[in-house]
C-alpha cells in the first residue's frame, strides 16, 4: 500500500511497516527542552535516582527562551543552574535573547527533513514545515527521551490536507490556518498527523508552512508534515545545508481527506476563548484595540514583519504595538532592511526574541478588560496577562492594521 | 491488572486548557517550585481546589480536556492535589502522556461526563475497562491504556516505576 509520510518516516526508523494505532519506541533524532521544561525534566531524574546526562548530548538543545532575559530572580536562578548543567553535559545551549527554540531549530539546520523530533513545548509541530515527525512532550518524556534516545509513539491516523490554488493578495499561511482551526475544530485532528499536498503547496513559503504547522495542535494534532520539496531544499541551501526530498507515494491512503482552496480564503481573525473561533476579519470590524502584539514561534519571522512593516510604513501606531522577532537572526536581517527602523518609526516596541508576551510571562501584560490582537497562537483567557482581557488572534497583515487604526480592520483596506 | 479505583467526581466543561489548570503566569513567576503553584490549581474554573480536593479524586470533564501547553505542571500539580483519574469525552495527547508519567489514569467516556455531577461517587475497574457512576447507575466501557503505559499508571507515575524497575526501555 502506498506510503503517506509519517508512515514513510516511521518505516525507515522501525524497519518494517508501522501499523495504525500501536505503541512503537522508537528512537529520537533529537530532543530539546526549554526554561518552562527543563527544570521539572531534571527534577524528575533527580526524584527518580537516574543522572541526568544524555544518552547523546549532540542530540540535545536547550534554550532559554520562555522567560528570557530573566525577569525575576525566579528565573534568575533557574536559567543559572541551566546554564551550569548544559556546560557540564556538554549540551549546547542557546541562551536569552537568542531566539525561540522551534525558530532557532529550523533556522540554525538542527531540524532537517525526515527525522523524528520530540521538544518539550507543545508547539515543537513547528518542524513539521521542512517534513520532520516533530511532537510536543512533557516534561517527563523529553527527560526520558535525552537520557535513553528514545520515545514511545502511538502510531497516528493521518489526516490529509489538500491544498488548491494559491493565497490571493492580503493572505497568508495564518489566515489558512485559522481557518482551518475553524473549520475542523479544537478537537479535530487529535491524535492525528496532519499532512498537506497538492499544488498550493508552491505558494507557501517555508515561513507560512512554519505558521500552519505551529497551529496544528490547536487542533489536537501530534504532527503536521509538509513534504520536503524545491521550497524546502532552497530554504537550506541558503544555509549551507543539502537536504533530502520526502514526497508521500502516489496513492498514499489518508484515514480523512478535507481540500482547501487558497484562492477563496479571505483574512481570518479568531474571537477568544480559542482559535477555533475563527470569522473573517471583516465580521469583527470596529472592535477597539488596545495593544498589538506581532511575535511568537507562530509568526515571529522575517516575512512577518515585512508584512508588518508594508502596512506602518509612514503610518502612526494607534494602539500600543509590541514587536518580538522570534530570534537575533531574524532582528538583524530586519535591521539590514530597515524593517525594524520603519516599525519603530510607525511607534512599535521592539524586543528581543522571547516567548514573553504570548505566554504572560513578561513584555507587554494585558490588564483587566484590555482588547489585544495577537499574531501568536492562543487566545485562552488570562493567557496574555488578566483573565478579562480579549485576545484575537491574526495575521502579521491584521494585526498591522489594527495597530495602524486601532480596531479590527480588514488589511486589505489599508494595501 | 486488578486495579480498582474510586473517588468523588468533579464536573468540569469543555475545552479546560492547561492554562486553566496552570496559568502561565504563575507558572513563570515561580519558575520550577511546583509547592508554591499549587494554591493557583485551578484558580479560575474551581477557587480553592488544592483545598477542596482529597486522595482519589476524580475529574470529570467535557470535551478537549488538558489542551494547550505541553507543561506538565499541570498533570503534576493534579496529581499532587490528590486526582487519580481523568475522564473526559476527549483529552489531548501531551496530557494523555502526561497524565500517565503522573500517575494519574485518563480515560474517555462520552456517557459519564454526561451523567455526572460534582459530588457523585465513581468507581473505575481499569483491568476490565469499566467505569461506573454509583450514585445514577451510569456505566461505560473504556480501552484502558496499553501494556507499558498501564503499568507506569500502577506505579503512581514514571519517577516510582523507574525507582521500582529501572528505566523503561
Amino acid at each position: 500500500m502506498p506510503s503517506t509520510l509519517t508512515e514513510i518516516i516511521l518505516e525507515k526508523r522501525l524497519g518494517r511497516p508501522p501499523e495504525r494505532g500501536e505503541i512503537a519506541i522508537v528512537e529520537v533524532d533529537h530532543v530539546y527542552l526549554h526554561d518552562g521544561t527543563l527544570p521539572l525534566a531534571l527534577r524528575v531524574l533527580e526524584e527518580a535516582g537516574i543522572p541526568s546526562r544524555p544518552r547523546d548530548p549532540d542530540r540535545v538543545t536547550v534554550f532559554i527562551d520562555h522567560a528570557a532575559p530573566a525577569p525575576s530572580l525566579a528565573a534568575a536562578r533557574v536559567h543559572k543552574r541551566m546554564r551550569e548543567w548544559s556546560r557540564m553535559n556538554e549540551v549546547r545551549l542557546y541562551d536569552a535573547g537568542y531566539g525561540i527554540s522551534h525558530q532557532v531549530m529550523v533556522e540554525e539546520a538542527i531540524a532537517r527533513p525526515g527525522m523524528i523530533i520530540v521538544g518539550a513545548d507543545s508547539h515543537t509541530v513547528t518542524l513539521g514545515a521542512i517534513g520532520a515527525l516533530a511532537t510536543g512532550v512533557g516534561s517527563t518524556d523529553a527527560a526520558l527521551a535525552m537520557v535513553t534516545g528514545k520515545t514511545w509513539l502511538r502510531v497516528p491516523e493521518v489526516l490529509g490536507v489538500r491544498l488548491e490554488g494559491g493565497l490571493p493578495r492580503g493572505v497568508t499561511g495564518k489566515d489558512l490556518a485559522l481557518h482551518l482551526a475553524g473549520l475542523i475544530g479544537r478537537d479535530g485532528a487529535i491524535y492525528m498527523s496532519m499532512e498537506f499536498t497538492g499544488p498550493g503547496l508552491a505558494s507557501l513559503g517555508i515561513d507560512d508552512r512554519m505558521t500552519v504547522s505551529n497551529m496544528s495542535v490547536e487542533m489536537g494534532a501530534k504532527a503536521a508534515i509538509f513534504p520536503s520539496d524545491k521550497v524546502t531544499r532552497t530554504y537550506y541551501s541558503v544555509l549551507g545545508v543539502d537536504v533530502e526530498e520526502l514526497a508521500p507515494q502516489a496513492g498514499a491512503e489518508y484515514d480523512d481527506e478535507l481540500s482547501i482552496g487558497l484562492d477563496r480564503l479571505e483574512p481570518m481573525v479568531s474571537e477568544p476563548p480559542e482559535p477555533s473561533r475563527a470569522r473573517p476579519a471583516r465580521e469583527l470590524e470596529g472592535v477597539e484595540v488596545d495593544q498589538v502584539f506581532l511575535g511568537s514561534c507562530t509568526n515571529g519571522r522575517a516575512s512577518d514583519y515585512r508584512i508588518a512593516a508594508r502596512i506602518l510604513k509612514g503610518r502612526r501606531v494607534k494602539a500600543r504595538c509590541i514587536a518580538v522577532p522570534a530570534s537575533r537572526r531574524v532582528y538583524n536581517l530586519l535591521l539590514k532592511e530597515g524593517v525594524i527602523q520603519a516599525l519603530s518609526e510607525a511607534g512599535c516596541t521592539i524586543a528581543h526574541g522571547t516567548c514573553g508576551p504570548c505566554i504572560g510571562a513578561h513584555l507587554g501584560l494585558l490588564a483587566d478588560g484590555e482588547v489585544a490582537v495577537s499574531t501568536s497562537n492562543r487566545n485562552f483567557p488570562g493567557r496574555m496577562g488578566s483573565p478579562t482581557a480579549r485576545i484575537y488572534l491574526a495575521s502579521p497583515y491584521t494585526a498591522a492594521a489594527a495597530a495602524a487604526t486601532g480596531r479590527i480592520t480588514d488589511p486589505r483596506d489599508l494595501m | 491488572m486488578s486495579m480498582v479505583l474510586e473517588g468523588r467526581a468533579w464536573r468540569l466543561g469543555n475545552g479546560i486548557t492547561t492554562d486553566h489548570i496552570i496559568s502561565g503566569k504563575y507558572k513563570y513567576a515561580r519558575m520550577g517550585r511546583l509547592e508554591e503553584m499549587l494554591p493557583y490549581l485551578l484558580e479560575e474554573v474551581i477557587p480553592g481546589f488544592h483545598r477542596m480536593a482529597r486522595e482519589g479524586d476524580v475529574i470529570v470533564a467535557g470535551s478537549g480536556f488538558g489542551y494547550g501547553s505541553s507543561r506538565e505542571h499541570a498533570a503534576r500539580l493534579l496529581r499532587m492535589a490528590g486526582v487519580r483519574v481523568v475522564v473526559a469525552e476527549s483529552i489531548h495527547r501531551i496530557f494523555y502522556r502526561n497524565a500517565v508519567n503522573n500517575g494519574i489514569l485518563p480515560i474517555i467516556s462520552k456517557a459519564i461526563p454526561a451523567a455526572t455531577k460534582t459530588g457523585d461517587r465513581i468507581r473505575v475497574d481499569a483491568s476490565r475497562g469499566l467505569i461506573v457512576n454509583l450514585d445514577t447507575g451510569a456505566r461505560d466501557r473504556f480501552s484502558p491504556p496499553p501494556g507499558l503505559l498501564m503499568e507506569v499508571i500502577e506505579a503512581g507515575g514514571m519517577v516510582e516505576y523507574i525507582r521500582r524497575r529501572g528505566l523503561p526501555w
